[in-house]
C-alpha cells in the first residue's frame, strides 16, 4: 500500500464571489485532487478547509504554496497549505 | 484523517497561542579535528561545521513552510572546546572559528565554548574559563557554558570562583550593551550532554559524530487549555497539562524525525520543554497565575511550578521516542513577560526564584542584578544553585547579568528573544571569605549508588 501524501488548505477572509473556484483552479493546475471540502460563513467571514491529495503533483510544494499565496494577496484572503502530518501527529496516537 | 475541528484547533494553537518549535539544534562532534597546531585546529573546526551544517537552515525553513509551524531558531552545538584544545595554548582562535562557522551556516547561535570541571580543572579548562570574557565579547553568535558540579563529583569551588570573576569581567567588556555577553554564558551543575537550548547547549563527549535534536515550546497553549478548567481541582489541572504537552511534543517529534531524514543525520532527542518568550501570551508565569496565584512569585508558586514541570514531562514522554535535554518548564526572567511584571512589582525575588529552581527544568536564568555585585557574591549564588542541583540530582544553572552601572529598579534591555529585565536585589552581606576558601565540596552520600 502506498501512503497518500495529503495536505490541508485553509482559506480565511471576507466572503466574495469565486473564492472556491479560484483556489480549486490553482490546485487543478498543480495536479492536486481535492478529497474533502468544508466551508462556513459567519457574519460575512469566510472559512474554508480543503483536504487535498498531493501524490501526483505537477509542480513542487513550494511552487504551489507561492501560487496560493499570490492568489490570497489578489483576492484579499489568507490561504495556507500545510502537510497533513502535523495535524495527524497532534491528534492521533 | 483527523476531524475538521481538530484541524482548526491546531491552527488556533499556531496562530493565537504561539505554538512553535523553539529550536532545531545540530550537535557536531569536533574530536576528529584535534591537532596541536592552533591555526590548523581552527581551520579544521570551521570546515567541519560549515560542511556538516550547510543545509541545516535550509531544511529548517523548508519544514516551516511545509508544516506551517514556526521554527524560531536553528542552532549548532559542538564538543566542549576545552576537550579539543588540550594541545594548543590559546582557545580564542577556536572561538573565532566557531563564530565564523555560525555566520557561514546562517544559524542563530552556536554553543559549546565549554568546559566540564565538576571534579577538577585541566590547564586547558582553566585557559578556556579565563578566555570566556574575551571570546564572548568579540563574537556575535557564540555561547559558552561551564559545568562546575555534579551529584557524582561534588562541587568544584575553585572553578566557581573563576566563573564568578569571568562573569564580572564579561559584563564590563560588554557594558555598552548592558552586559549582554553574560546572557551567553551558563554555569551548570549536572549539565546534560544533549541539551538543544542556548546558551547551555554543547555536544557531549558521550555523543556520536552528529545528531539533530529539537526543543519545543508552547506556554500559550497550556495557558489557554487551563482557562477552560478554572476552579477545577489540581487533578484536572495536571491532566489538562499532560494532554496539551502531549500534542505540543508530537509536533517536536515530527519535526525532529523529518529534519533527521532530510539532513541524513541521526535523530538525537526531543526536549520536553515549555520555553517562554517575551511576547504576550507566551509566558510560563502566566500559567502559574492561571492556576490561581495573583502574581508569580507569591506563596504557592513553587507548588504550581512543580505540578507544571511534572505534568509537562508525563504528557510529553509518550509523544516522542527519545526524550532528553533539560525537559521541563524554563523560568528565564527577562524572557517571560509574566516574570518581568512579577519581578518589577516585587512579587518575584531572587530567593523565591532560587526556591523555584528546585522544581523547574534548570535554574536561575536571565536575571539582571546590580552592576556593583561582587564576583564573590556571584560565585556564592552559583554555589547555592549548584548545591540544589547536586543534592536533588537535577540540572541547575546560573545565568545572571551584573548590569554595569545599573541599580535595583533600573531596566536592562537585551532585545529579541532575550527580552528585558528589571534589576533585582541581591543580599548585601559579603560571601568573600566563603568563596576565598576554594577547594572542593565533596559529593553527597547518595552519589554512592553502586
Amino acid at each position: 500500500m502506498t501512503a497518500i501524501s495529503k495536505a490541508v488548505v485553509t482559506v480565511i477572509g471576507f466572503d466574495r464571489k469565486g473564492i472556491i473556484a479560484r483556489v480549486s483552479n490553482v490546485l487543478y493546475e498543480g495536479g492536486i485532487n481535492i478529497l474533502e471540502i468544508s466551508q462556513t460563513i459567519v457574519d460575512g467571514f469566510f472559512n474554508m478547509l480543503m483536504i487535498v491529495d498531493l501524490s501526483e503533483p505537477t509542480c513542487s510544494f513550494d511552487e504551489l504554496q507561492d501560487r496560493l499565496n499570490q492568489l490570497g494577496t489578489e483576492v484579499g484572503v489568507q490561504i495556507r497549505i500545510q502537510k497533513s502530518e502535523i495535524f495527524e501527529a497532534m491528534h492521533q496516537i | 484523517m483527523v476531524q475538521i475541528d481538530q484541524i482548526f484547533q491546531t491552527l488556533h494553537m499556531i496562530d493565537e497561542e504561539k505554538l512553535d518549535v523553539r529550536t532545531i539544534t545540530m550537535g557536531i562532534s569536533l574530536f576528529n579535528c584535534v591537532c596541536d597546531d592552533s591555526r590548523r585546529l581552527a581551520a579544521r573546526v570551521y570546515s567541519r561545521i560549515a560542511k556538516q551544517a550547510e543545509n541545516l537552515v535550509k531544511v529548517g525553513e523548508e519544514l516551516e513552510r511545509e508544516f506551517g509551524v514556526l521554527i524560531v531558531n536553528k542552532r549548532i552545538s559542538v564538543t566542549p572546546v576545552s576537550l579539543i584544545t588540550g594541545a594548543v595554548n590559546d582557545p580564542l582562535p577556536i572561538a573565532r572559528a566557531l563564530d565564523r562557522a555560525a555566520h557561514e551556516t546562517g544559524v542563530d547561535f552556536i554553543g559549546g565554548y565549554s568546559a566540564l570541571v565538576q571534579k577538577g580543572m585541566t590547564e586547558a579548562d582553566k585557559r578556556l574559563i579565563l578566555s570566556i570574557p574575551q571570546a564572548l565579547s568579540e563574537t556575535d553568535l557564540l555561547c559558552s557554558s561551564v559545568n562546575v558540579a555534579s551529584t557524582r563529583a561534588g562541587i568544584d569551588m575553585d572553578a566557581i570562583r573563576l566563573c564568578g570573576e569571568s562573569i564580572k569581567t564579561l559584563a564590563e567588556k560588554t557594558k555598552a550593551k548592558d552586559g549582554l555577553g553574560c546572557a551567553k554564558l551558563v554555569i551548570f551543575a549536572n549539565a546534560v550532554e544533549d541539551n538543544p537550548f542556548m546558551a547551555g547547549a554543547f555536544h557531549g563527549p558521550g555523543e556520536g559524530d552528529c545528531a539533530v535534536s529539537v526543543g519545543v515550546s508552547g506556554p500559550g497553549v497550556v495557558k489557554r487549555a487551563l482557562e477552560a478548567v478554572r476552579g477545577e481541582p489540581f487533578d484536572v489541572v495536571a491532566e489538562t497539562i499532560k494532554k496539551t504537552a502531549f500534542r505540543v511534543t508530537r509536533v517536536g517529534q515530527l519535526i525532529a524525525m523529518e529534519a533527521s531524514k532530510r539532513l541524513d543525520v541521526p535523530f538525537g532527542i526531543v526536549d520536553l520543554s515549555l520555553a517562554p518568550t517575551p511576547a504576550v501570551g507566551d509566558s510560563v508565569a502566566h500559567i502559574l497565575e492561571e492556576m490561581g496565584l495573583e502574581k508569580c512569585g507569591t506563596h504557592g508558586s513553587t507548588a504550581a511550578l512543580a505540578l507544571l514541570n511534572d505534568a509537562v514531562k508525563k504528557g510529553g514522554v509518550m509523544a516522542t521516542s527519545r526524550v532528553g535535554g533539560l525537559s521541563g518548564a524554563f523560568i528565564p526572567l527577562s524572557e517571560d513577560i509574566g516574570m518581568i511584571e512579577a519581578a518589577a512589582c516585587g512579587a518575584l525575588t531572587l530567593d523565591k526564584l532560587e526556591a523555584m529552581t528546585c522544581v523547574c527544568s534548570v535554574g536561575l536564568d536571565m536575571i539582571a542584578i546590580p552592576g556593583d555585585t561582587s564576583a564573590a557574591t556571584i560565585s556564592a549564588i552559583i554555589a547555592d544553585e549548584a548545591a540544589i542541583g547536586v543534592i536533588n540530582n537535577k540540572t541547575t544553572a546560573v545565568r545572571v547579568i551584573p548590569a554595569p552601572g545599573k541599580k535595583v529598579g533600573d531596566f536592562v534591555e537585551f532585545g529579541g528573544l532575550l527580552g528585558r529585565a528589571p534589576v533585582i536585589p541581591v543580599h548585601p552581606f559579603s560571601s568573600d571569605t566563603f568563596i576565598a576558601r576554594g577547594g572542593h565540596i565533596p559529593a553527597p552520600l547518595h552519589s554512592l549508588r553502586n
